[in-house]
């Protein structure tokens, strides 16, 4: 049957996230099998050979990691996905991406644990995770879509923030978006907006890798582009090789740790939803964000004045923006399925000033907006 | 042969302790290269964690020194992102075939086309002399200081049973050997493995009581056989002594050729 | 004999650690210990064949053989 608008599909959250890679210009997918993430290696399985792209299963978690960063810095823009144990095993190498500022995307499709937890089962406990996974400090961009087009949306946006800030971006989504089928309209591809990492413009030898520059991102060759250079894990200088001097390494950890967030304001994406006249304030994320907006509206339906703060970017934190709807509240709901990995960031943002009444689930069901209204409700 | 050409000078001296034999096979390696004649700008070399590991750093040309055992997980992804690129992985015993003993058996198996080069001194040197996958049984190390209770693995072996197209082993002692096989190695379609014995003195030889480098490269001339002659001698006959030769020669298919074959069924659909 | 026709063999004294090889190996013991680093001893001895220089871990031996038998050699 011929379709009327032939952008329009139905479509589960895993391929959305598939078929935004491509747009995005990804061409390069290595993974591993694990639930629930499976269908995004499938469909790029599928896909990637008929765009001219590669799409390899490697043997574990750590290699597909290691062969998305050695792929990138081939001048390739390069994604793995996985879920909760693949995302612990991800981490060492996540931290090479940051140390070395590799961009890469990885997805997280979150599900129960700890440990093998609950494979088949939503989750949204890898937040923290996401933030403080790997060893030593680095900054780290995460995002979190709420719907399949936001997925698509997200996955884009996730490499474009990666080339952008040359660094690896995480997309935290969650079983339930993945396995969630939704029609959706998908943009025409010359209306999308590609960022692509900005390479050196001065001859060679004149290039040095890590540069203190103004802007804090320095300019990234590919390998095999005339531009012989090192890199490594260790702590460097700006030249990229390794060192022991404290001013330099100092430096060059600050930097990757400033470039995050001096654009945190570019990089922070929320969404409010019936923010005007309230007295509640639900802050909600991933899957949880469509149980909130509901039971904002039936609240509202109910004479009770809720808002909906929908957080599209986890790290950098939306700190700013919660702490200014929350000046017009007098109490703040913090559903997830996490035992509040998100709810004590809130309470930092708002300095304690208010209650953050929790809501939280970790048996893999996800939480109804009626549970959420009997909060609000107070 | 100038090998200033191919270094980079001003991280000269290396870290290799007095006597370690990984400056042997870095020559070697960088004679096989010049002889090739690649431009240096085609050439990868990738490592992990460890003393061979620093060898990226010494070299001009893309160097990408990685985490412990994972040099394989990255050059794949440099590889297939640029075909054009002579990717070469140098790694110890312990990078290779302990934390990255599975990276090693699967790109092996995938016959991608990268040259292993491998630096066995038997120990983990960087850390300080703790046991290694192929510290031979009852040997000592930091870790084993009444011997090595473990049997130890024969990289050679392990690489040819997983699928390589090209295994050699030599040692640092026999450096003719060594530039023979590394070019048959560099030149070979698929993945290709040298295995290259190299003295440590500093901890395995010390620990072990085997003397210095000088001692330790004597021992390398005295007690190597070849993969012929070591097929006529009994196993006790072969105690402590070193094999070498070509395990593995063969022309097959590398990864790329048959991933070529998936691209064009996949626009066939 | 002239000192032209015979190879010459340098020491980096910066990259030399003394571990010893080249000394040991050389077939016709051109090369000796000193107090920090290799030192050429007999010059005169040396038939170029680079078996310090290849076996230096430490890329601290040049041989540069006399222009005669670098030709032969090619």
């Amino acid at each position: 049957m011929e379709k009327s608008n032939p952008n329009v599909y139905m479509m589960q959250g895993n391929t959305a996230c598939a078929e935004g890679a491509i747009a995005a210009g990804c061409r390069f997918f290595a993974g591993y099998p694990i639930t629930p993430s499976t269908e995004i290696a499938e469909v790029l399985a599928y896909r990637l050979p008929q765009v001219g792209g590669n799409f390899i299963q490697m043997e574990d978690e750590i290699a597909a990691m290691g062969a998305v960063i050695g792929a990138s810095l081939g001048g390739v823009k390069a994604m793995t996905a996985t879920s909760g144990p693949g995302f612990s095993l991800k981490q060492e190498n996540i931290g090479f991406a940051a140390m070395a500022e590799i961009p890469v995307v990885v997805v997280d499709v979150q599900r129960g644990g700890p440990s093998t937890g609950l494979p088949t089962h939503v989750s949204q406990s890898d937040m923290m995770q996401a933030r403080w996974g790997t060893h030593g400090d680095h900054g780290i961009i995460a995002l979190c879509p709420s719907t399949v087009r936001e997925t698509y949306d997200l996955t884009i946006r996730a490499f474009n923030l990666s080339e952008q800030f040359r660094t690896p971006v995480l997309l935290m989504t969650d079983e339930i978006i993945a396995h969630l089928n939704e029609k959706i309209e998908l943009p025409e591809p010359s209306t999308i907006k590609i960022i692509n990492r900005q390479k050196p413009t001065v001859p060679p030898e004149k290039y040095v890798p890590y540069a203190m520059t103004d802007t804090d991102i320095p300019p990234m060759a590919n390998f095999g582009e005339g531009y012989r250079y090192h890199v490594t894990g260790l702590a460097h200088d700006e030249t990229g090789f390794p060192t022991n001097d404290p001013a330099k390494i100092e430096e060059q950890l600050l930097r990757i740790n400033r470039k995050i967030e001096r654009y945190r304001d570019e990089i922070v994406e929320v969404e409010e939803f019936a923010t005007e006249k309230m007295e509640v304030l639900v802050i909600a994320y991933g899957a949880t964000a469509r149980s909130a907006k509901k039971a904002v509206q039936l609240a509202r339906e109910n004479g009770r004045r809720a808002g909906l703060l929908k957080l599209k970017t986890i790290w950098p934190f939306p700190e700013k923006e919660i702490a200014q709807l929350a000046q017009k509240v007098s109490r703040i709901v913090v559903p997830e399925l996490n035992l509040g990995q998100i709810a004590h960031e809130v309470e930092w943002a708002t300095c304690r000033a208010l209650p953050v009444v929790r809501v939280n689930r970790i048996n893999g069901e996800p939480i109804t907006p009626h549970e959420i209204l009997q909060a609000i409700v107070g | 042969m100038d090998y200033l050409y191919y270094l980079r000078q001003s991280k000269m001296p290396h870290i290799w302790c007095d006597g370690c034999g990984h400056g042997i096979v870095l020559k070697s390696l960088l004679r096989v290269i010049d002889k090739l004649g690649w431009d240096k700008n085609d050439v990868a070399v990738v490592s992990g964690i460890g003393c061979s590991s620093r060898t990226p750093g010494y070299v001009d040309f893309n160097t990408l020194h990685t985490t412990h055992g994972r040099a394989l997980a990255f050059a794949t992804g440099l590889k297939i992102a640029k075909p054009q690129l002579h990717v070469i992985v140098v790694t110890g015993d312990g990078d290779a075939v302990a934390i990255g003993g599975n990276h090693f058996i699967h790109a092996a198996r995938r016959n991608i086309d990268i040259s292993v080069i491998i630096y066995n001194n038997y120990i983990y040197g960087m850390t300080g002399g703790q046991v290694s996958p192929t510290t031979p049984t009852m040997k000592k190390a930091t870790t084993t200081p009444f011997g090595n209770p473990d049997a130890p693995f024969d990289i050679s072996r392990l690489a040819a049973a997983a699928g390589a197209a090209y295994v050699a082993r030599t040692t640092v002692y026999h450096y003719a050997r060594m530039d023979l096989y590394i070019e048959q190695a560099l030149t070979k379609k698929g993945f290709s493995v040298v295995e290259v014995l190299s003295p440590c003195p500093t901890s395995y030889g010390k620990l072990n009581k085997l003397g210095n480098g000088v001692d330790m490269l004597m021992y390398q001339k005295e007690n190597t056989v070849s993969l012929e002659k070591a097929a006529q001698l009994t196993p006790e006959e072969l105690e402590n002594k070193i094999v070498v030769g070509v395990f593995v020669d063969k022309e097959q298919a590398d990864y790329q050729e048959h991933y070529q074959k998936v691209v064009q069924k996949s626009h066939n659909v | 004999m002239d000192l032209k026709d015979i190879p010459e063999v340098k020491i980096n004294t910066d990259w030399c650690k003394s571990c010893g090889i080249c000394v040991a190996f050389c077939p016709r013991k051109v090369l000796e210990m000193g107090m920090f680093y290799a030192q050429v001893a007999h010059p005169e001895a040396c038939s170029g064949c680079k078996m310090c220089e290849n076996l230096c871990p430490d890329f601290a031996i040049t041989v540069t053989l006399p222009v005669k038998t670098a030709e032969k050699v090619k």
